[in-house]
């Protein structure tokens, strides 16, 4: 009798989970591939990316579309949450089930082929010459060895977002953001508001270092005080290389330790803050577009200042890229590759702008009256021709480097000559880590 | 006996109810503010997006559009049902096997019973970020991706259960088993009709905080999991956390939440009556 | 309830005494190692194997052929992670004692809370039920330096505002007070258990004879929670050693570890290595040291917390 009721439990042991796996979805995917050069063989091709909601809505949408024009291809698309997206993309390439084009990060790039995760565009698909002719200057080689891995479809760069009403309330023109960095901080100063004991109510301009800020320092502060960042094969930080470096270093940081005009935590962030209504100024990539729609206040945005009136201007600028996975070749790779064709067309560009609001990457769009007349739009156009990407080798190791030394003189009082070394030193060592000297 | 201990007892008797009174209060304060945060995590779920910035702590007006948008804009109710199928099916395996094991451990003594249980104790200490991706590679050779099988298998067993159940287990009186044995029932009859029942607690206590695991997990779901039908509640709630267009839809987080909180305190409710109620042992004579 | 069996004698009769013990012993023993054998396979594969796995890719490195000290080299000069074990050592001596004896002091408490039990137990196992990552928001709203709900009330009692999570000498406390809110519900439910377990006759024995509350307390209540003492011991440390959720959504996102690495764990600083930076090998070199620090001090807990008791 304790028998019997021992080998039914270890049936039902053996029965439920073969049920609930016959109910679970099948798994995920591609097809097979065809042979090659038989255009009339079914080829499915997998499109993975970070899930955004009017992205995802949006490749559904050219999808669709493609689909219609290209019978025998079909493309499935997969999205995940951002914070797991790499790990996600690297164990299923190690399983065999990875994407055949993937959307990655420009900042990301350098790591995927380290991985060795992504391919090379394809020559005779487009050659290095065709890319860099059909892109804004902006769009680099994001590794070390000139070749380009991937294709955007749009680009982000910055801006100075401010609020028109706070503006008013300390008796600037909400007209007129200011365009040197000196106008800037004395503008903040008016706005900002603090208690009595030395904590922030409102902050004139919203400070920071993860945000925006190391960015707006790399590429667009140091530039204007005569400085090149990087080596062009990215494994030299130069920022030492001229004392003008350091003064960009002491005018940045003064900025919240001196003048007193921002700080990275006050109401949570910078985007936060400024969405509340309590930062007079901050400086924001394009995607905050989207957010400020729900704003409650009257707001502008201009482009970033510079040192002194028709000085140099300059501007960060980042993007998601589709890159080719590693191993996909005949009639897949020619799929993706009409696929890829398909994602940075210029109509594409147009309607990608109109539904996710990030500027078309596209040297033929660069001068679009449309854009151009729009004012949200403008200043993160005109950007363009004038903007940077870093190559970045190892982002979150570079940006953990540059809070670490940061804070050393944010937090623990040391002067900023000595946090500064730390700064370089610590950049270097990231780059020298990754290129493995 | 006499007047003296009469008075003394009474005495007792009003000290036990100031103390009562004194605990009463201090559990009072205590539950404040211990569930403050979950309060204004509630609170913050009915705000809209723009209120929640200010941060305020009383909603400005009372806004349901976060819900609204679980409902209708999301898969919320599918991230429900595949939550419910993982862990209840793992809550279940967890009990059985554990309770086996651990009885065992407890009960049995075996040469390598150290042994065993120091391995088994030991697989705690490996952090499971670690193990995720093998797990993964593993899944996808054996067709197991995306698949229920797939979420459930690697917390089949967990060692903390096994744990706690073989500390329990050694509370069993090894006389009460003997005695069963004297009858004749069969080892297997020995452990589901004579442990299991004294030892109700635990078991209520290992299907808590192992529904509650498995209702809350999130790494190994979100590696295993591909596509948004068999997603759980943790991962959907993590794609709004990330990214959506008009930035993190905090009140959107809270609101999801708040619904992912709702049928722990239900399990919770009905299994903590299970540690409440006290056990009569009878048979102790024998 | 019980049901009569024909006795079965065992395979070949044999006279009582020593002789039976024995055989009864070896049939006990197939029977343990029939209930532990599919467990014990399925274990070796799915936590075992892997985790071999791992401790051998930590004597590699990505490029060069052959086992090599490299990782372990690297790990022990770099000051960050000593930082990082020092940090989990602090979490594990402040929280550990205090959330265990606050969810004794609550399985103690509720027991007298009448009908209010149910409720009571409830509000203090809210913080463990519920999502960490919507909950580490509200904290963290409740910590701001600026805005924040603690340093309104600390200013308003005219005392100074603190750093909280952005001071470099706080964060690391701020974190252990979510993580023993977080878990002493936990430890007050599985107390509630060892305490149910405990015959109520022991208790009116002693009440016969006179006992007092403390009495009862250490003389039948402390030594019978032992095995319940040394599971929450034991599994706590095991759990605070590995903290890593907590530490991610607190402090996390830019800089996870905190305003100068104050807060990190020594899992948060695996986790940097291997899933942000991407070197598995490396990271895997934490896990081998974790894993050994782990084993050291769950065995001289055993021995410390066991007196008296078989393992």
């Amino acid at each position: 009798m304790g028998r019997r009721r021992t080998a039914l439990i270890a049936t039902l042991a053996a029965i439920v989970p073969l049920v609930l796996g016959a109910c679970g979805s099948s798994g995920s995917g591609s097809g097979e591939s065809g042979s090659s050069g038989d255009g009339d063989q079914q080829v499915t091709i997998s499109y993975w990316q970070y899930t955004y909601a009017t992205k995802v809505t949006e490749i559904k949408k050219l999808i669709k579309e493609f689909e219609a024009k290209n019978p025998n291809i079909k493309v499935q698309a997969e999205d995940y949450p951002h914070d797991q997206f790499q790990n996600k993309v690297f164990a299923a390439q190690k399983a065999g089930t990875g994407p055949d084009i993937v959307n990655i990060y420009n900042g990301w790039v350098a790591q995927f082929v380290k991985q060795k995760a992504i391919q090379p565009i394809p020559s005779d698909f487009m050659s290095t010459k065709d890319i860099k002719d059909y892109y804004v200057s902006t769009v680099q080689p994001q590794s070390g060895d000139g070749k380009f891995y991937s294709l955007p479809i749009a680009v982000r760069s910055l801006a100075l977002f401010y609020n028109k009403d706070l503006f008013k309330a300390a008796g600037l023109d909400p007209n007129k953001p200011p365009q040197t960095w000196d106008e800037l901080v004395a503008d903040a100063k008016k706005m900002t508001v603090m208690t009595d004991d030395g904590r922030y109510k409102q902050e004139g301009f919203g400070w920071n270092v993860s945000g925006q800020g190391y960015h707006t320092f790399e590429e667009v502060l140091l530039r204007q005080y005569g400085v090149t960042p990087f080596s062009d094969d990215g494994r030299t930080v130069q920022w030492d290389s001229k004392p003008g470096g350091f003064d960009a270093y002491q005018f940045w940081m003064n900025m919240t330790m001196k003048d007193k005009i921002g700080t990275p935590d006050f109401n949570t962030d910078y985007s936060t803050a400024f969405l509340a209504g309590k930062a007079g100024m901050i400086i924001d990539g394009s995607f905050r577009l989207g957010d400020m729609k729900d704003a409650k206040f009257d707001w502008g945005v201009t482009e970033l200042p510079v040192r002194e009136a028709g000085g140099m201007k300059s501007n960060y600028a980042s993007y998601w890229t589709n890159a080719i996975a590693t191993g996909v070749s005949g009639a897949k790779l020619k799929a993706a590759e009409k696929f890829l064709k398909f994602l940075i067309s210029e109509d594409v560009q147009k309607d990608w702008l109109k539904n996710i609001g990030e500027i078309p990457a596209g040297k033929s769009l660069s001068n679009d009256k449309d854009i151009l007349d729009n004012a949200q739009y403008a200043p993160f156009a005109k950007a363009l021709s004038y903007a940077h990407t870093t190559f970045f080798v190892n982002e979150d190791a570079s940006r953990n480097a540059f809070i670490d030394a940061t804070n050393e003189s944010l937090l623990n009082n040391v002067p900023l000559a000595d946090s500064w070394k730390k700064l370089v030193a610590s950049q270097q060592k990231v780059r020298d880590d990754f290129f493995g000297k | 006996m006499t007047a003296a201990v009469h008075v003394r007892s009474v005495n007792l008797r009003r000290r036990r109810r100031v103390g009562t009174a004194v605990l009463h209060v201090v559990f009072l304060a205590g539950s404040v503010v211990v569930a403050f945060p979950f309060v204004w995590m509630i609170l913050s779920s009915f705000k809209s997006i723009q209120d929640f910035y200010n941060f305020g702590f009383l909603p400005s007006v009372f806004d349901v559009s976060a819900y609204q948008y679980v409902f209708t804009e999301t898969n919320f109710g599918r991230w429900y049902l595949n939550s419910a199928i993982v862990a209840i099916v793992v809550t279940i395996t967890n009990i059985v096997f554990c309770s086996l094991i651990g009885y065992t451990l407890a009960k049995f003594r075996f040469p390598g019973a150290r042994a065993v249980f120091i391995l088994i104790l030991s697989t705690l200490m490996v952090p499971t970020e670690m193990l995720v991706i093998p797990w993964y590679v593993s899944a996808v050779h054996l067709h197991l991706a995306d698949t229920y099988v797939g979420i459930i298998l690697p917390g089949v067993m967990e060692a903390f259960g096994i744990f706690l159940m073989r500390q329990f287990m050694l509370g069993v009186p090894d006389d009460l088993l003997d005695a069963g044995r004297v009858d004749g029932l069969g080892e297997f009859r020995l452990w589901w009709r004579v442990a299991m029942p004294l030892v109700k607690p635990a078991i209520a206590a290992l299907g808590i905080v192992t529904f509650l695991g498995n209702w809350n997990a999130y790494l190994w779901p979100v590696i295993v999991i591909a596509t948004d039908q068999m997603r759980t509640i943790p991962v959907g709630i993590a794609l709004y956390a990330t990214a959506v267009s008009n930035g993190i839809q905090w009140n959107t987080i809270m609101a999801m939440s708040v619904l992912t909180v709702v049928p722990m305190i239900v399990v919770f409710v009905i299994f903590q009556r299970q540690i409440i109620s006290g056990i009569a042992l009878t048979g102790l004579k024998g | 309830m019980v049901a009569l069996e024909a006795a079965r004698a065992p395979a070949g009769s044999s006279p009582p005494g020593r002789s039976r013990g024995m055989t009864l012993r070896g049939r006990r023993t197939r029977v343990a190692y029939a209930f532990l054998i599919v467990p014990i396979l399925f274990y070796l594969a799915i936590r075992v194997y892997p985790t071999l796995q791992a401790f051998w890719l930590s004597f590699t490195v990505e490029g060069s052929p052959g086992l090599t000290l490299a990782n372990y080299s690297r790990m022990l000069q770099d000051p960050i992670f000593w930082q990082s074990v020092y940090n989990t050592f602090l979490y594990t001596i402040i929280t550990v004692p205090i959330e265990m004896a606050l969810g004794l002091l609550l399985a103690l408490g509720i027991d007298r809370m009448g009908r209010f039990r149910g409720f009571y137990r409830i509000i203090f196992f809210l913080p463990y039920m519920t999502s960490i990552v919507a909950v580490s928001w509200v904290w963290r709203l409740i910590y701001a330096r600026d805005t924040g709900l603690l340093n309104e009330i600390l200013v308003g009692l005219g005392l100074p505002a603190q750093g909280w999570l952005n001071d470099p000498d706080q964060a690391l406390l701020s974190v252990a007070i979510v993580m023993i809110w977080q878990t002493m519900g936990f430890s007050m439910l599985i107390f509630s258990a060892g305490l149910n377990a405990i015959p109520k006759e022991f208790y009116e024995a002693a009440r016969i004879d006179g006992a007092g509350g403390w009495k009862m307390f250490s003389r039948i209540t402390l030594p019978l929670l032992n095995p319940t003492i040394v599971f929450l011991a034991i599994i706590g440390v095991i759990q605070t050693l590995q903290t890593f959720t907590q530490i991610a959504n607190l402090t996390g996102g830019d800089a996870m570890g905190g305003p100068l690495h104050s807060t990190a764990s020594i899992v948060v600083y695996m986790y940097q290595q291997g899933f942000e930076s991407y070197d598995m090998n490396f990271a895997s070199a934490s896990t081998v040291f974790l894993f050994v620090l782990i084993l050291i001090v769950t065995l001289i807990q055993f021995r410390v917390l066991n007196r008296g008791y078989k393992l």
